[in-house]
């Protein structure tokens, strides 16, 4: 970008970032959103929470998610890989499991995650099945994310694996590599270089749906702030929720935006 | 005469309606090297890969060493062992170094050392002239010297029989003759080869037998000097005319 252009751009954001504070500055009721919600000082109650006032940390609610987010994760990703390696296969027996396995991503793909999390959150529990019925909500709120998510990770692998060309399946097999050995060493270290950037997406939006949770009465930082607002009569809980999300997904997307340049880069430069 | 190596008799191949080998019949015999010419669409490649087990045949038989091929308790897997194949796009390793590309096979399909190897590896490269290319990546390589990699890939198992699937077509025309004088040198060596190819020249030169196909169907064939100074069916006339 030449002198010109750093000018341009610098005016450029000056206007349009002054426009809109200017709107929301100076809107009739923009004293009273200001108060409900950016109040410092509520903000930072919530934020820290009361045990006098029966006021729940958001902070500590994050951790919830935190948790929630990472176990999901985990389990997402063998599910996920289980699910689209019964998707590719190609072997008769194994036909029902992949009319199965469509079946899955389909209507998981195609339902609310907020509409499963009722179904199981307040239906299993309904079943007095022992174990299955007495988990917490937190539990039954990871099960239903990984359920979920597994559909949506299960295509990003198989469209990864259908991005390598043919051609490298036909040459692996022509040095004798069996089909497993085939996937493993030529086909699987390719697609993950395809599949990272969509997968990392995948992961800012279940972070983000950890949120979700809340329906089901887990006390995480959403379910935090709403039991503040509710008490205190003052939204400032939610904006610290919405920032700590923040916090939380931007590493995320800076990175895999940085990823998926880095990768954009490369294949300009004709490599 | 010498042995067999592979025989195919009466091969058919349909992909749905179409039907694209119509019962070819070709023998081919230790240190022969056969080329198999024809148009686009022919059915040369097809020809190959089911010479491979790429693709399976609806009628006929094809025999590796006096084996039927057809016989369920053949494992695919064994006979590519023996079997190598070159692709006209290359198709090399884009993930593996040029070293590694050639140690693939004979590490995890013959379950060799890799210490033990990588020294032949190491002389292949050397025989194709870029043993210092070992380390790098094949994008860093003209087209060919990554077709040239792709070959001694191929070498590295050892292979009785070398399938090569147009392997010039893709390259431009200068890198054409880097690769052709490779394979000559094989031919002198006695490789055992079906080529499928649209350089005459070259075939002329090689070819013990010379098969020309035409719609799947095997028009013609023998000696070089039979079918390209006195073909004896006009289509291979026309054929020859239109690649000249």
């Amino acid at each position: 970008m030449g002198r010109r252009g750093v000018v341009a751009s610098a005016l450029s954001s000056v206007i349009i970032l002054g426009a809109i504070f200017a709107i929301f500055w100076f809107a009739p009721g923009g004293p009273t959103v200001r108060y409900f919600f950016f109040n410092p000082h509520l903000m930072w109650q919530a934020f820290v929470g009361d045990p006098h006032q029966g006021l729940l940390s958001v902070g500590k609610g994050l951790v919830t998610n935190l948790w929630m987010f990472t176990l999901s994760e985990v389990l997402v990703l063998i599910l996920g890989l289980l699910i689209a390696w019964v998707r590719l296969s190609q072997s008769p027996v194994l036909f029902p499991f992949r009319v199965l396995a469509t079946m899955y991503t389909d209507v998981f793909r195609g339902v609310p995650v907020l509409l499963v999390m009722y179904m199981v959150g307040f239906g299993l529990p309904e079943l007095n099945l022992g174990f299955i019925s007495n988990q917490s909500p937190a539990v039954y709120g990871c099960a239903v994310l990984t359920i979920s998510y597994s559909a949506y990770v299960a295509e990003v692998y198989r469209a990864g694996v259908l991005s390598v060309p043919h051609g490298q399946l036909l040459a692996a097999r022509s040095v004798g590599l069996t089909h497993t050995a085939t996937m493993r060493r030529v086909i699987l270290p390719q697609a993950v270089r395809t599949v990272i950037p969509p997968l990392l997406n995948d992961f800012v939006s279940l972070q983000k749906d950890t949120a979700l949770v809340s329906v089901l009465g887990a006390i995480e930082a959403t379910r935090a702030a709403q039991i503040y607002g509710d008490t205190v009569f003052n939204f400032s809980g939610y904006t610290v929720a919405a920032v700590l999300f923040l916090l939380l997904t931007i590493p995320m997307t800076r990175f895999t935006d940085h990823l998926i340049a880095h990768d954009r880069n490369r294949r300009l430069a004709g490599t | 005469m010498t042995e067999v190596v592979l025989e195919l008799a009466g091969v058919v191949k349909r992909f749905d309606e179409n039907e694209v080998l119509r019962g070819v019949s070709i023998t081919l015999h230790r240190h022969e090297v056969v080329c198999l010419i024809g148009a686009s669409g022919s059915g040369k490649s097809t020809l190959l890969r089911c010479a491979n087990l790429l693709e399976t045949i609806d009628a006929g038989t094809i025999s590796f060493l006096g084996q039927s091929l057809q016989d369920p308790r053949i494992d695919p897997d064994l006979v590519r062992h023996h079997i190598g194949m070159v692709f006209q796009s290359f198709n090399l390793f884009p993930h593996l170094s040029v070293l590694n590309n050639i140690l693939i096979g004979p590490v995890y399909s013959l379950k060799r050392r890799r210490a033990e190897v990588r020294e032949e590896a190491l002389a292949l490269l050397e025989r194709i002239g870029l043993r210092d290319r070992a380390d790098d990546y094949p994008d860093r390589l003209s087209g060919g010297q990554q077709q040239r990699v792709a070959i001694a890939r191929s070498l590295a198992m050892r292979p009785t029989l070398l399938l090569l699937d147009e392997v010039t077509s893709a390259l431009d025309p200068t890198l054409v003759g880097e690769v052709l004088d490779l394979l000559t040198d094989l031919a002198h060596q006695g490789t055992t080869m079906l080529i499928a190819t649209h350089e005459m020249n070259f075939a002329r030169d090689v070819a013990n037998q010379v098969v020309y196909l035409d719609s799947g169907v095997l028009v013609e064939q023998g000696s070089p000097e039979e079918i390209f100074d006195h073909p004896k069916h006009q289509s291979t006339r026309n054929f020859l005319e239109r690649v000249r």
